[in-house]
């Protein structure tokens, strides 16, 4: 196969040589080059790893009919020139052969990024030459001191190039890092979780990490208290609204609530945009620009849905206001979401900051104010039950613990909850300042741009007790 | 299997000659083990909604991966540019990312012994490859089904999706096996929606993901469709129905689950609770361990007698079925559950090594059952998921029979909300539609249900299962597993069962509304 002989191309030249294949009315065509390494372990010992490296180009055709203008998308790993061409020819005949888009538009012209020229940003093992010696000095650590330790941790650098026929030429670069640390004690009888996200690992001390674990096992230590289901005071810390937000973003698809079928739809049909849905002074908001959460300034769609559009391709994002103070300001719209409900286009951007206004001071803080309730570490398995209310289940995971008097007591069962993210913003008695966050249940493979304050809630539902510990 | 071959253009690919170089350079640098995968994956996913065509989209995945074990730790390298050169550059990787691993790993990684296959080939059993049949056929027939939803008064909106895959893996080591896959999955859908005096609501499609092609779709030798048609026509009474129907009485009732609803509640607390990583902590820090930890492996009262499960990775159209693991092990069956009590687990060869008992005295050093699995050429293999399936009382009762058994309680259908916590006792789930059962017979449906129990209890609760009649396949695309995240795909097939005195919640009341 000579195809995949062929010298390695850049991305940028991918690119030139999909919009010129192309025999369609328009095109674009997006590369993404990503390189990933991570590190695993359990049981103090490490089990798997590796470094990555994919490309991968998506070709959209748009040919322009009498009825309207239908549209193809092929993608594929490509990593030469001739494999590109096959791409673009497969997408200019899915576009030939489709029907009308109904989200047709005109496309994004003639913007350039300044870094175009320059080539795909990588990763790779070294990014944990600092990490990796301690990660064993901590192992060892951990085993002199009867704790267990489970954890990964991960870095990926992906580079986006989008080209159109229309002039598009953009370029970003996005480091995504994480890391996770679960320690239990040597009977296996409690966890303590700590989690993060960062851009480099320059910032992750593998000692710290598991200082916060040996601290929360310790607490766990006090004393173990069994209570039942029931409504708590309880504080939830930003990992955990975290959690809860991001549920709540990506149920905020503008067409789908005009058409009358989400908690953001008035009953019948329309969206509550411009209702107050939330307590006052509550703010959530997208930024690409937002300091530590930097994400794409511009779209990318590779296909089309509820969501996104690929006639929207390298549309430029800017900060959005999902809910100011209270009241909800726009949901995630394409520009034919947009057409439809009569609002401005506001697409889906890579982060999410929630804002309490005149909000101070850390988790700790909360706790100390707390006379009795519950402190939360993180949450997991959420999922909708009814997007009416926006109802969510999911459980409390390794670590919940009891606050009396300012001070943590001992350490609590888990429950599963059934809440509403939504009424949590309106029924909240105390909120901290909104520091970076890291969600345990979709930050590692979706969403892990989110700043968030920590909440006490005063009445949060927990339906019933789960045994795991 | 089928006499389906593997596709040509897949054979063409370096993927022998690629495999070569690289296993023969993780051998010059002193790895003991190592394997290679070769993988192209094509998905093609294409939705409707309300008449229209949204999005038609084909990707494919290629590339192939190294792995080692060099000084007691594994190492792992991936890479998509296919020439000999990147195939040597990606194991030398591969053997210095185990280097650095070998500074962290105090147990060393040992695998259970496997027979050499010497350049074998497997094909799926399915009849008409999804990827062959023409985009536009296949565009027009969800386009129809949601035209024809929309027809009905009731129905504001329908959706439909078709999602189809096929899957090539070569497979090669230093100990001499050679495989060489092919196989197809589909999964098909659609959703209608609407409003009542109580809010918006839907109804979705109870059909399974499968492992067949596009006869799935448009019928094939006896039995390969599901019947589209007949569903398409009952929905929107179902979906008014439902918009009408009075909200649930939270409390306890007895369930008769059909197996569009069964098959997920088996997945999550059976299929994930018996996999052997997960009970000896190594898929702690994410997706959770399991309350069946190995102890209890013989004494565990999982259910009541009647619940018999097997793993089984050659199950017919089943979505994990494979002929060799992406370790080179032969697909089995065994199995998990006997009479209501734990007797196995799923396995990869790491996990067969360190319990070598699991394979019986015959084999010592163990063996896998052969449940290594990567969802892509970029990922290293798992253990992950089979076929996890409960058997069906030989001559068990009918639906009918079981739903006449109960004084007081519900008939559930179809899937929708799951969520299970990270040892796998306490569960959470909802279902399309909950009819209920009153004095023996079905009396309309409730709405805003769902049912919550922890493991042992629910499979404790269980009082019957159907007969051969009653058993179906069901099935996901979308397991969620590991760090870095993998998705796979996996069947479960079950007869309709009887469960006694299961607590029912209401969801609106949950919700405080």
């Amino acid at each position: 196969m000579t195809a995949h002989q062929s010298p390695r191309a850049t991305p940028q030249s991918l690119v030139e040589q999909g919009l010129a294949a192309s025999i369609s009315d328009d095109c674009v065509v997006i590369v993404r080059d990503a390189t990933s390494a991570n590190l695993r372990w359990a049981n103090n010992t490490l089990t798997t790893n590796g470094v990555m490296h994919g490309l991968h180009v998506s070709v959209v055709s748009f040919v322009r009919g009498p009825g309207g203008t239908g549209t193809g998308t092929v993608s594929s790993t490509a990593t030469t020139q001739a494999q590109v061409t096959e791409l673009v020819r497969a997408a200019d005949a899915a576009a030939r052969a489709a029907d009308p888009a109904e989200d047709a538009a005109e496309l994004v012209r003639d913007r350039v990024s300044p870094d175009w020229s320059d080539p795909a940003e990588p990763t790779d093992i070294h990014t944990y030459d600092v990490l990796a010696p301690a990660l064993g000095e901590v192992f060892g650590r951990a085993r002199s001191q009867q704790r267990v330790l489970y954890g990964f941790v991960n870095h990926e650098v992906t580079t986006t190039y989008l080209g159109s026929s229309t002039g598009l030429r953009l370029r970003h670069v996005q480091p995504t890092g994480h890391y996770g640390c679960t320690g239990k004690d040597a009977a296996l009888s409690q966890s303590a979780w700590v989690g993060g996200a960062t851009r480099d690992f320059t910032d992750v001390d593998a000692l710290a990490m598991d200082d916060v674990v040996a601290q929360r096992l310790a607490w766990g230590a006090r004393g173990r208290h069994d209570l039942p289901a029931g409504r708590y005071d309880t504080i939830l810390p930003p990992s955990s609204v975290a959690d809860l937000m991001i549920s709540a973003y990506w149920a905020s698809g503008g067409r789908v609530a005009h058409d009358g079928q989400s908690f953001y739809s008035v009953r019948g049909g329309g969206t509550r945009i411009g209702e107050r849905i939330v307590a006052p002074g509550v703010h959530l908001f997208s930024d690409p620009a937002q300091p530590g959460l930097e994400c794409a300034p511009f779209l990318t769609a590779a296909s089309s849905s509820n969501d996104a559009s690929v006639f929207d391709n390298g549309l430029e994002l800017g900060r959005t206001d999902w809910i100011r103070d209270g009241e909800l300001r726009a949901l995630t719209q394409t520009r034919h979401s947009a057409g439809l409900s009569g609002q401005p286009v506001t697409p889906y951007v890579d982060n999410l900051v929630l804002d309490v206004e005149g909000a101070t001071g850390s988790v700790d803080d909360l706790v100390a104010g707390t006379e009795r309730g519950l402190l939360l570490t993180c949450l997991w398995y959420i999922r909708e039950v009814d997007p009416q209310t926006m109802l969510l289940t999911g459980l409390t995971r390794d670590g919940v613990y009891l606050v009396e008097h300012g001070e943590v007591v001992g350490l609590v069962n888990n429950f599963r909850f059934n809440e509403s993210p939504v009424d949590l913003l309106t029924r909240f008695s105390h909120a901290s300042a909104s520091v970076p966050s890291f969600s345990r249940e979709w930050g590692d493979d979706y969403f892990s741009r989110t700043a968030t304050p920590a909440l006490r809630v005063p009445d949060f539902r927990m339906s019933s007790v789960s045994q795991a510990m | 299997m089928s006499g389906t071959r593997v596709d040509p253009s897949f054979l063409a690919l370096p993927h022998r000659h690629l495999g070569e170089v690289a296993l023969a350079r993780a051998g010059e640098l002193g790895a003991t083990h190592a394997d290679f995968r070769f993988e192209r994956v094509r998905y093609q996913h294409l939705a409707a909604r309300d008449g229209v065509l949204q999005a038609a989209d084909d990707t494919q995945d290629i590339g192939f991966a190294v792995r080692v074990v060099h000084h007691g730790a594994w190492g792992f390298a991936s890479g998509v540019v296919l020439t000999p050169q990147e195939a040597r550059s990606v194991a030398a990787r591969a053997v210095a990312v185990a280097e650095v691993a070998a500074t962290m790993t105090s147990t060393p990684v040992e695998l259970a012994p496997e027979p050499t296959y010497d350049d074998v080939t497997w094909v799926s059993d399915y009849e008409i490859d999804p990827l062959e049949v023409p985009t536009a056929e296949k565009a027009a027939v969800i386009v129809d089904w949601t035209r024809r939803l929309r027809e009905h008064p009731g129905v504001e909106h329908a959706s439909g999706f078709v999602l189809a895959v096929r899957e090539n893996k070569y497979y090669a080591d230093l100990h001499g096996t050679r495989t060489t896959q092919q196989r197809v999955r589909m999964q098909p859908g659609f959703e209608a929606m609407g409003t009542g005096a109580g809010g918006f609501d839907s109804m979705a499609s109870i059909a399974a993901a499968v492992g067949r092609g596009w006869e799935y779709v448009v019928g094939g030798s006896p039995g390969a469709a599901w019947d589209w048609d007949a569903e398409i026509a009952e929905v929107p009474g179902l979906l008014a129905e439902k918009l009408a129907a009075p909200s649930v009485e939270a409390g306890r009732y007895d369930l008769v689950i059909h197996p569009s609803n069964l098959w997920l509640t088996i997945h999550e607390s059976i299929g994930h609770a018996t996999e052997l990583d997960r009970a000896l902590g190594y898929e702690a820090n994410y997706a959770g361990t399991s309350f069946a930890t190995y102890d209890q492996l013989g004494s565990l009262r999982y259910g009541s007698s009647v619940m018999n499960v097997t793993g089984d990775r050659t199950t017919a159209h089943g979505l994990a079925s494979v002929g060799y693991d992406d370790e080179g092990v032969q697909a089995q069956s065994w199995d998990i559950v006997s009479d209501g009590v734990l007797v196995g687990y799923q396995l990869d060869r790491s996990m067969a090594a360190m319990k070598p008992e699991l394979a019986g005295p015959d084999r010592p050093s163990g063996r896998s059952n052969g449940c290594a699995y990567a969802d892509s050429p970029g990922h290293v293999p798992i253990q992950r998921m089979a076929n996890v399936s409960l058997q069906p009382d030989p001559d068990g009762p009918s639906t009918e029979d079981l739903v006449s058994r109960v004084e007081r309680g519900l008939y559930v259908v179809g899937d929708r909300s799951w969520s299970i916590d990270m040892q796998r006792f306490n569960f959470q789930f909802t279902g399309q539609r909950f009819h209920r059962i009153v004095d023996g017979e079905l009396a309309g449906q409730v709405r805003d249900v769902a049912y919550q129990a922890t493991t042992t209890d629910f499979w404790g609760s269980l009082e019957a299962v159907g007969g051969p009649q009653t058993w179906m396949l069901g099935g996901a695309f979308n397991c969620g597993k590991a760090q870095p995240g993998q998705v796979a795909s996996v069947s479960h097939g079950c007869p309709t069962s009887l469960f006694r005195d299961v607590r029912i919640l209401n969801t609106t009341e949950e919700a405080g509304h």
